[in-house]
């Protein structure tokens, strides 16, 4: 299939799609608007569901019940969309359903503003909403990534029967690259055997976040924990660039990496040895991949367009083996390559 | 080999759609191709700007500070990017608009009456494209026939009537450029 110049958010929103997506619930926020605008247009051509909600709060909700149902479903949204989806996702995490969330992060806290950002790094990898569980967690650096990792999304949603979020940034939603879109997928022929799909003719399904006795309540946190470590030992995905000999590790993920990786071409034009981990997968994070990394490496890199947030990760996995600087741009700036080039020429004296 | 190409002016003028037709003009050449609507420190309200990246092999950073080249339709935007322009790099400025002149000897000043040559044509809405006529030709970064091609190939079904003044003011801006007869002119006195 040839390449097309896409945007971003419209190359998630089809590559959804095709991996067979039959309910899209959501809410418009730039700078993930042209998402929402795609599946309001497509979405009903095929005869699927399409739903503007009156807020985020009633879109994941919607998403849960669409879930709850055995229907592949998605939302998207951006930061403040994203806090306010908190509650719901959490009840989706312990009923245990498959549900895909984009968030196109922009500039905050607060409303923010409209310009890429990484801030909601934290809100994304640390936990889904309140209590003890976490979401798989994407971090495409392109627009043909952006489309796969959507496709990857609904895969890995449905194996661990978890949400997987999709965190990208205005740059990755509002910029246009050449990209191949996959294949359709046909639309799944029948019902998880789970599902809440009316029980007659036999024994019904329940799908419940109460739990009131402790006991049982703690044996469900325990199930869920083991999920989540046998995702973080078969799920981790990074991305290695000009790492064999490198002196400096740069440690960046999505629009930050994709920004460095011209940074480290001109470092390495200088004679640094400069190379670069990206995560893909920002949950499970790569941390062996890192630990791998530190025999050679003298001075690791963090690069995030946030006041530091990754960095406590990659500081867990260094260990205090090698010195963990962070270059950080918050609120919606973006650095340039010739600034963190900088960072780069001022490490190594 | 890469281009970066920044193509600014006031929201309404084009220049994001410039950008797309520069970016489709590389990718159908077998290039690599970023467009981003132009994001960072640097901006302010009333210009909409488009960076465009051509370059032979991937593409990282969609960003730069110092473009190769600069497309500028407005005063603001004249103040914004001309002193950013890497030296030895091209400025494109629409003199029909744009009064201040270039004080930089560094680069080559491509003065066009883009918004002229537009009404001239019968619609001022295709001084971009007279820009970026005048773009391709004077940096080169891809043939005026590749503009015109993504032209026929990419402009949307509703608008194709508009095909033929868009394709005329590509021809007329590179064949500006080639000329050079504006070159004396208030831009670079």
């Amino acid at each position: 299939m040839a390449k097309e110049l896409l945007v971003g958010n419209v190359a998630i929103a089809e590559a959804a799609i095709r991996a067979g997506v039959e309910a899209f619930f959501g809410y418009p926020i730039t700078p993930q608007t042209e998402l929402l605008e795609h599946m309001a247009g497509r979405m009903p051509e095929l005869g699927r569901v399409f739903l503007q909600a009156e807020s985020e709060v009633a879109a994941i909700n919607m998403v849960y019940g669409a879930a709850c149902a055995g229907a592949r479903v998605m939302t998207s949204s951006s930061g403040p969309g994203i806090s306010l989806m908190q509650e719901g996702l959490s009840y989706i995490a312990i009923s245990e359903v498959p549900v895909v969330v984009v968030d196109v992060m922009r500039g905050g806290p607060g409303l923010g503003n409209i310009q890429p950002a990484q801030g909601d790094y934290n809100q994304v990898t640390k936990t889904a909403g309140h209590g003890d569980s976490r979401s798989i967690v994407l971090a495409p650096s392109s627009v043909q990534e952006a489309a796969d990792l959507t496709g990857l999304a609904f895969d890995l949603a449905e194996k661990y029967r978890t949400i997987v979020i999709v965190a990208g940034d205005g740059m990755i939603g509002q910029m246009m690259e050449p990209a191949e879109l996959p294949p359709m997928k046909s639309l799944p022929a029948t019902r998880p055997d789970w599902a809440v799909t009316g029980a007659k003719g036999r024994l019904k399904n329940v799908i419940t976040s109460v739990f009131l006795d402790a006991e049982v309540m703690e044996a469900i946190n325990w199930r869920l924990k083991a999920k989540l470590d046998r995702i973080q030992a078969e799920e981790v995905r990074c991305e290695l660039t000009l790492v064999d000999d490198a002196e400096i590790l740069i440690v960046a993920f999505g629009s930050a990496a994709r920004i460095t990786k011209t940074a480290i071409r001109e470092a390495r034009e200088q004679g640094i040895r400069a190379g670069m981990l990206r995560p893909i997968t920002l949950l499970p994070f790569p941390s062996t991949a890192i630990e791998e990394l530190l025999d050679r490496v003298q001075t690791v890199l963090v690069v995030e367009m946030n006041t530091g947030q990754m960095v406590d990760d990659v500081r867990l996995a260094v260990q205090g083996r090698a010195p963990v600087h962070l270059y950080g741009r918050p609120g919606g700036s973006v650095p340039v390559p010739d600034e963190i080039l900088d960072v780069i020429m001022s490490l190594r004296a | 080999m890469q281009q970066a190409i920044v193509i600014s002016g006031f929201g309404g003028q084009g220049t994001l759609f410039a950008g797309m037709v520069l970016a489709y003009a590389g990718m159908d050449h077998g290039k690599h191709v970023t467009w981003i609507p132009s994001y960072g420190p640097e901006m302010r309200g009333g210009t909409a700007n488009a960076t465009v990246i051509v370059r032979d092999e991937e593409i990282g950073s969609p960003v730069v500070r110092y473009p190769d080249a600069a497309v500028v339709l407005n005063n603001p935007s004249m103040e914004k990017y001309e002193p950013l322009i890497k030296a030895g790099g091209v400025l494109v400025a629409n003199i029909s608009l744009v009064s201040a002149p270039s004080h930089r000897p560094d680069i080559t000043c491509v003065p066009v009456p883009a918004s002229d040559v537009a009404t001239q044509l019968g619609d001022v809405r295709v001084a971009n494209m007279v820009a970026l006529g005048a773009l391709a030709k004077a940096t080169k970064i891809l043939p005026v026939e590749a503009i015109v091609q993504a032209l026929q190939d990419h402009l949307p079904e509703r608008k194709r009537y508009l095909l033929e003044p868009n394709r005329q003011a590509v021809q007329e801006g590179a064949q500006i450029a080639e000329r050079g007869e504006w070159a004396s002119q208030r831009i670079s006195e």
